[in-house]
C-alpha cells in the first residue's frame, strides 16, 4: 500500500505542491478531495516538495486533500478493441462503452533511433490537385494545416482522412468545439471509416491538463500500431491549443517565457510529437496531418513558426483553398520523379506562372495598361484558380496533370511557359 | 575509471532535464556524472556550482528519477574518443554510434546505453613514422594507417604536457586500436603508452599548430551562386539563415555532396530525422567523383535530431568540430555543416531557463553571443606543426524565428562570418532555387570569376531589380525601353545562371571550369547591346527564347555533342538581335 499525502502547500493554476518522499519525476498520483477524484502528474521535484499538475485543475482542491502516488507513469492501452472507440485526454471512455484496460503501454516513448527509418517512398494520393500535383503528401510525413479559426480545415482533415489508403485513423482533438468533435465523428462515420478509427477528444470545456496528453496518448497507440505493421495516418486538430496549455502550466510553474509568454522548450515539446511520425525499416508507419491555426493569421507568431522549422512542409488553407505559395511538402521529391516524367516540370511551371499573375493583378489594380503578356497571365490565373485551387476539383493525379497542359496550351505559346523542348514535345496539347 | 575517483552524490531536485544534487566532495565546472535509475545510468554534466549544490544538465529522459537517488562523478570533462574508424559514422550528439545502438536496443533509444565509438576488433595497417630514443610532444606524429583514402596519423595524445622520448615503437604490421603503437617517458621517469586512440574534451579546441593563415582560396562547391558571386574559403567561415521552407537543408547537402574537402562532418543539430535519413541511406550509394568512392567514405553524420535530448543537442556541434579539427591535424581539408546552430542556442535557452538565469534578448542567454564566436572561431586554416596546412571550413545554417534576421542567433552569427548567403522567402516562394538573395547576401572572399565581369553582373542585378520595383509603380509602358532590357537581362541572369536544380544530375554541380566559362557567355550577353525597335512584348519573348536555349544547355553535358549544337542555336539567337552582330 502507498503512502497517502495529505500536506498540499501550494495551489496556483492547475499545479499544486505537496510535501512528499520517495516520488519519481513523471510519476502518476491521485488526489481526492471533497469534489471528487483526480489524476495528477509530477512535474517538479525540489527537496521534500513535489510539484504535480492536476488533469482536472486546482478548482475546489483543499490542503487537506489526498494524494496517492501510483508508482507509475500516464499509460494508454494499445488493444485492438480501441478501433471505433472514442477516449478523452486521460484514456477514459467518454461513448458510454467500458474502459479499456489491459496490454497497457507507456506514453512518450524514446524517440526512434534514425538508423531504424526508412525513406519514405510512398505517395499518398488524396485526389485534391493542390496537394497531389503541387505538394504530394507521403506516407509517414509529418505535415500542419496552417489556417485561421473560421476556416474549413477540419473537414479537410476529414476528407484527407476517408480518402488516404491507410490501415488506422487515430484523431486526437485538443481543444476542439464539441460541436466541431460531432461533425468529424459524423463525417468519419457516415463514410464508414469509423471502424478504422481511434479517438482522443479533448474539448473546449475540458480540464486543460488533460489537453497535453492528447498527443501523446494518440501516438502512443499510433506506434504500436505501426509496430505491429499498420499504416497510421494520424490527425491531430488544433495543435495551438496545445501549445497554449504548454504556456498556461509554464507560466503557472513561474518559468522565464522566452517568446509571447510560450516556454522556451516548445520547439523541443513540438519537436517530440511531430518527430513521432515514422516509416519504420520492417514495420508500419505514422502520417502526422496536424491543424495549427495561426493566431491573428500570423506566421510568425511562436506556435507556426516553431512548427514550420519541424515539420517536413505545410498546408496553407486559406479561404477555403489551399494556397501555393508557402505550401509546401519537402518529400514531394521522393515521390514525384516517379509519378509521370511531366510532374516535376508542370508543377514548377504552373506555380511560377501564377506568381506571375499575381504581379499582374497588383499592377492591374493600380490601373497600369495591360500588355499583351499580362493578359495572357490573367486568363491563366483566373482558370488556375477555378480548376486547379479550388477544393471541390476531385481528380486524380494523372487528370490534374492533363488539366495542367490543357490550361497552358489554351494560355500560351510554347516557348513561353519555360518547361525543357523535350517535355513540351511530348505533353503540349495534352487533354485537348 | 578508478574506484577511488567515484564520488557518489545525492540528488535533492529535479526540474525537467535538469538535476540539482547536493555535494560534499571536489566538483569540477563541466565534469561528467552519471544518475542511476534502476539499472541504468544516465549521463549528465555539471552546468553550476551554487554553494553547496550543484545544477547538472541530464543527457536523457529524466523520467523516474527520485530525490535521494545516486549520482556518481567521473571527474573527467565531456569527451569523445579520436582514433581509426571514424569515417562513415552515424553518431549521436555523445558520438554514440547509431547502427550499433540499433543492433543493441532495436527501434527506439533507449536511455543509459553507451556503446564504444570505434571498432576495437577492426586491424588497421600500421606503418611507424618515429623511432625509438625519439624526443615527443603532445601532438607528433608517430605512425600512420589507411583509413579509405585517408592517411591517418597516429598521434601522441594532444593532452599530454611536456617532452617525452619515445622508449619503443611498434613496427609495421596489423593492430586494433587498443594495440600499444608506443612506449613513451618523461624527465620525470613517468611512462606511457600510445595506442591509436585518444580522448579530447569536446568544448575545448585542439590548438596543437603553428599559426592560423588567412583563408584566401576559394572552396568550390559546384553550387554557382556560392562559388561565383558569394564564394566560400577553405577554412573560412559562412552562414546560411532563411525561413523555413526556403532550403536550407537541401542547400547544405548540396554543399556536403559537391564541396571539396577531404573530410565532411554533418552535424544535423535539433532537426527532422527524415533529413538524416536520406543522407545515411543515400550517401554510401553515392560516388565521390574525386576520390571514386562512396561519398559515406569521406563523411561523418553527428545526428541529434528535434526529438532526441535536448542537452545533447548541445553537445553535438562541439562533438562535430572536434571531430574536423582532429582530422585538420593530419593536413586535411575538413567542412562541418552544421544544421541548424539555432537549435543549439535554443538548447542553451532551455538550460538557461531552467536554472532562472536573467535573460538577454528573445530570453536568449547574455553568454550566447560569445559561444558562437568561440564556436566560430574553431574554424581555420592552419599551419601544422609538420608543416602542413589543414583546415576546418564552418557552415552554419541558422533558423530566425519568424523568418526575421533581427533576431539574436543570426545577428551574433553574421559578427563573426566570412560569407553570408541569406535564403529568402520570396525567392523560394517564386521557386527560385537556390534561395540565396543576390542582392543582400555578401561575402569577403575572392570569387572563382574575375572582379570586372563580377561588378558587371552585380550591377545588373541592382539595376534591374531597381527597375522592377520603378515598374510596379509607373508600370511597364512608362518604363524606357533601355531600362527594360536591362531588367530582362537581370532575370536572364537569374534563370540561367543562379537558379540551380539540386535534383539534376548535370545542372546540380557545375565544376570550376564549366562555371567559369558559363559565366563568360552570361556576361557577353549581359554587355550586349540589343536593338528591339521599342517593342517591350517582342523584347520579353526574346529573352524568353535565349532563356529556354541556355536552361537547356544548362542539363547538358559539356562534353557532350548536344551541348556544341545548343551553343550554336544560342550564338543564332543572340546574333539575331545583337547590335553590330
Amino acid at each position: 500500500m502507498r503512502k497517502v499525502y495529505h500536506n498540499i502547500i501550494h495551489i496556483a493554476g492547475n499545479v499544486i505542491t505537496v510535501e512528499a518522499d520517495n516520488v519519481a519525476y513523471n510519476e502518476l498520483a491521485e488526489v481526492t478531495g471533497s469534489r471528487g477524484t483526480s489524476l495528477a502528474q509530477v512535474i517538479r521535484l525540489d527537496r521534500g516538495k513535489v510539484a504535480l499538475q492536476v488533469f482536472a485543475g486546482s478548482r475546489g482542491v483543499s490542503t487537506q486533500d489526498q494524494v496517492r502516488f501510483l508508482g507509475r507513469e500516464m499509460q494508454v492501452s494499445k488493444s485492438p478493441a480501441l478501433l471505433g472507440r472514442v477516449f478523452n485526454g486521460r484514456g477514459a471512455a467518454r461513448d458510454h462503452k467500458p474502459d479499456i484496460t489491459d496490454s497497457m503501454t507507456d506514453i512518450g516513448t524514446p524517440s526512434v533511433n534514425p538508423a531504424k527509418r526508412v525513406i519514405p517512398k510512398n505517395m499518398i494520393r488524396t485526389n485534391i490537385p493542390m496537394i497531389d500535383v503541387f505538394n504530394t503528401l507521403v506516407e509517414s510525413q509529418k505535415l500542419p494545416i496552417f489556417s485561421i479559426t473560421g476556416e474549413p480545415y477540419n473537414e479537410l482533415l476529414a476528407r484527407i482522412a476517408l480518402q488516404a489508403e491507410v490501415d488506422v485513423i487515430i484523431l486526437g482533438g485538443m481543444g476542439l468545439k464539441h460541436d466541431d468533435y460531432l461533425i468529424l465523428k459524423r463525417t468519419l462515420d457516415e463514410q464508414g471509416a469509423l471502424s478504422r478509427t481511434v479517438m482522443f477528444i479533448h474539448t473546449a470545456a475540458d480540464p486543460v491538463v488533460e489537453c497535453l496528453m492528447v498527443p501523446d496518448m494518440s501516438l502512443a497507440v499510433a506506434e504500436a500500431y505501426a509496430l505491429a505493421g499498420k499504416r497510421v495516418l494520424c490527425l491531430l486538430s488544433d495543435m495551438t491549443n496545445y501549445a497554449n496549455a504548454l504556456k498556461e502550466i509554464a507560466i503557472t510553474m513561474e518559468q522565464i517565457p522566452a517568446n509571447r509568454g510560450y516556454p522556451g522548450d516548445l520547439y523541443s515539446q513540438l519537436a517530440a510529437r511531430y518527430e513521432k511520425a515514422v516509416d519504420f525499416d520492417g514495420a508500419g508507419s505514422i502520417t502526422i496531418l496536424a491543424v495549427t491555426t495561426m493566431p491573428g493569421d500570423d506566421v510568425t507568431h511562436p506556435v507556426p513558426d516553431n512548427t514550420g522549422y519541424i515539420t517536413e512542409g505545410q498546408f496553407y488553407l486559406r479561404n477555403g483553398r489551399i494556397e501555393p505559395f508557402g505550401s509546401l511538402s519537402r518529400l514531394k521529391q521522393n515521390v514525384n520523379g516517379r509519378t509521370r516524367s511531366d510532374h516535376r516540370a508542370i508543377m514548377d511551371a504552373m506555380i511560377r506562372l501564377y506568381s506571375e499573375f499575381k504581379s499582374t493583378l497588383e499592377k492591374q489594380s493600380m490601373g497600369f495598361k495591360m500588355s499583351g503578356w499580362d493578359n495572357k497571365l490573367l486568363k491563366y490565373g483566373r482558370r488556375f484558380e477555378k480548376e486547379m485551387m479550388s477544393l471541390a476539383v476531385n481528380i486524380p493525379l494523372e487528370d490534374a496533370l492533363d488539366l495542367g497542359w490543357k490550361i497552358l496550351a489554351d494560355c500560351f505559346d510554347r516557348t513561353e511557359v519555360g518547361i525543357k523542348t523535350e517535355l513540351i514535345d511530348e505533353y503540349w496539347g495534352k487533354g485537348e | 575509471m578508478a574506484e577511488e575517483t567515484r564520488k557518489v552524490e545525492k540528488i535533492v531536485g529535479v526540474n525537467g532535464n535538469m538535476i540539482t544534487v547536493e555535494y560534499n566532495s571536489r566538483i569540477m565546472q563541466n565534469e561528467v556524472a552519471f544518475a542511476r535509475v534502476g539499472d541504468a545510468e544516465l549521463k549528465c554534466e555539471v552546468i553550476r556550482v551554487r554553494g553547496k549544490y550543484a545544477d547538472l544538465q541530464v543527457f536523457e529522459s529524466t523520467n523516474g528519477l527520485k530525490v535521494g537517488d545516486e549520482v556518481v562523478f567521473t571527474g573527467e570533462l565531456l569527451s569523445i574518443e579520436l582514433g581509426p574508424g571514424l569515417l562513415a559514422q552515424v553518431y549521436d550528439g555523445l558520438q554514440n554510434p547509431l547502427k550499433l545502438l540499433a543492433e543493441h536496443s532495436g527501434f527506439f533509444l533507449q536511455r543509459g546505453i553507451y556503446l564504444r565509438a570505434l571498432d576495437r576488433e577492426l586491424k588497421w595497417d600500421f606503418t611507424p613514422m618515429a623511432e625509438a630514443g625519439a624526443e615527443v610532444v603532445a601532438g607528433d606524429r608517430i605512425g600512420f594507417v589507411p583509413e579509405g583514402t585517408v592517411k591517418h596519423y597516429i598521434m601522441i595524445p594532444f593532452a599530454w604536457q611536456g617532452t617525452w622520448q619515445l622508449k619503443s615503437v611498434t613496427p609495421a604490421g596489423s593492430y586494433t586500436i587498443d594495440d600499444v603503437m608506443a612506449v613513451a617517458v618523461n624527465d620525470r621517469g613517468e611512462e606511457r603508452k600510445v595506442t591509436m586512440t585518444q580522448f579530447w574534451p569536446v568544448k575545448i579546441p585542439i590548438s596543437d599548430y603553428r599559426e592560423k593563415i588567412l583563408p584566401e582560396k576559394t572552396m568550390v562547391t559546384s553550387q554557382r551562386t556560392i562559388d561565383t558571386f558569394f564564394p566560400v574559403a577553405v577554412g573560412g567561415t559562412f552562414c546560411t539563415p532563411g525561413p523555413f521552407g526556403a532550403g536550407k537543408t537541401v542547400l547544405q547537402h548540396a554543399i556536403s555532396r559537391h564541396a571539396e574537402a577531404d573530410v565532411v562532418v554533418i552535424a544535423a543539430c535539433g532537426e527532422r530525422a527524415g533529413e538524416v535519413v536520406e543522407i545515411l541511406r543515400e550517401y554510401p550509394e553515392l560516388i565521390d567523383p574525386r576520390t571514386g568512392r562512396s561519398l559515406m567514405d569521406r563523411s561523418i553524420i553527428i545526428c541529434n535530431t528535434s526529438s532526441m535530448p535536448v542537452a545533447a543537442r548541445e553537445a553535438s556541434v562541439y562533438t562535430a568540430v572536434t571531430l574536423a579539427e582532429y582530422y585538420r591535424q593530419m593536413g586535411l581539408n575538413t567542412l562541418l555543416l552544421a544544421d541548424s546552430t539555432s537549435r543549439w542556442a535554443q538548447a542553451l535557452r532551455e538550460m538557461s531557463g531552467r536554472l532562472e538565469e536573467i535573460p538577454g534578448e528573445e530570453a536568449f542567454p547574455a553568454y550566447l553571443e560569445s559561444l558562437i564566436a568561440s564556436f566560430y572561431e574553431r574554424a581555420g586554416l592552419v599551419e601544422l606543426r609538420s608543416g602542413d596546412t589543414g583546415s576546418v571550413t564552418i557552415c552554419g545554417s541558422v533558423s530566425p524565428a519568424g523568418g526575421n534576421f533581427e533576431e539574436p542567433v543570426t545577428q551574433a552569427t553574421l559578427k563573426v562570418v566570412g560569407a553570408f548567403l541569406g535564403l529568402s522567402r520570396e525567392r523560394s516562394d517564386a521557386r527560385r532555387y537556390p534561395a540565396i538573395h543576390p542582392l543582400d547576401s555578401w561575402s569577403k572572399y575572392p570569387s572563382l570569376a574575375a572582379a570586372d565581369q563580377l561588378a558587371c553582373a552585380r550591377e545588373i542585378l541592382r539595376h534591374g531589380s531597381e527597375v522592377n520595383q520603378m515598374m510596379k509603380v509607373i508600370g511597364e509602358e512608362g518604363t524606357a525601353i533601355e531600362d527594360f532590357v536591362t531588367y530582362l537581362k537581370s532575370e536572364f541572369l537569374d534563370y540561367v545562371f543562379l537558379q540551380q536544380n539540386t535534383f539534376d544530375e548535370v545542372d546540380g554541380a557545375t565544376g570550376a571550369d564549366r562555371q567559369k566559362y558559363m559565366f563568360n557567355k552570361v556576361v557577353d550577353v549581359l554587355k550586349t547591346d540589343f536593338e528591339f525597335k521599342e517593342d517591350k512584348d517582342f523584347a520579353r519573348r526574346y529573352f524568353l527564347e535565349l532563356r529556354q536555349l541556355f536552361v537547356d544547355s544548362n542539363y547538358m553535358k559539356m562534353e557532350s555533342s548536344e551541348f556544341k549544337e545548343q551553343e550554336k542555336l544560342i550564338a543564332d539567337k543572340i546574333s539575331q538581335c545583337a547590335i553590330g552582330a
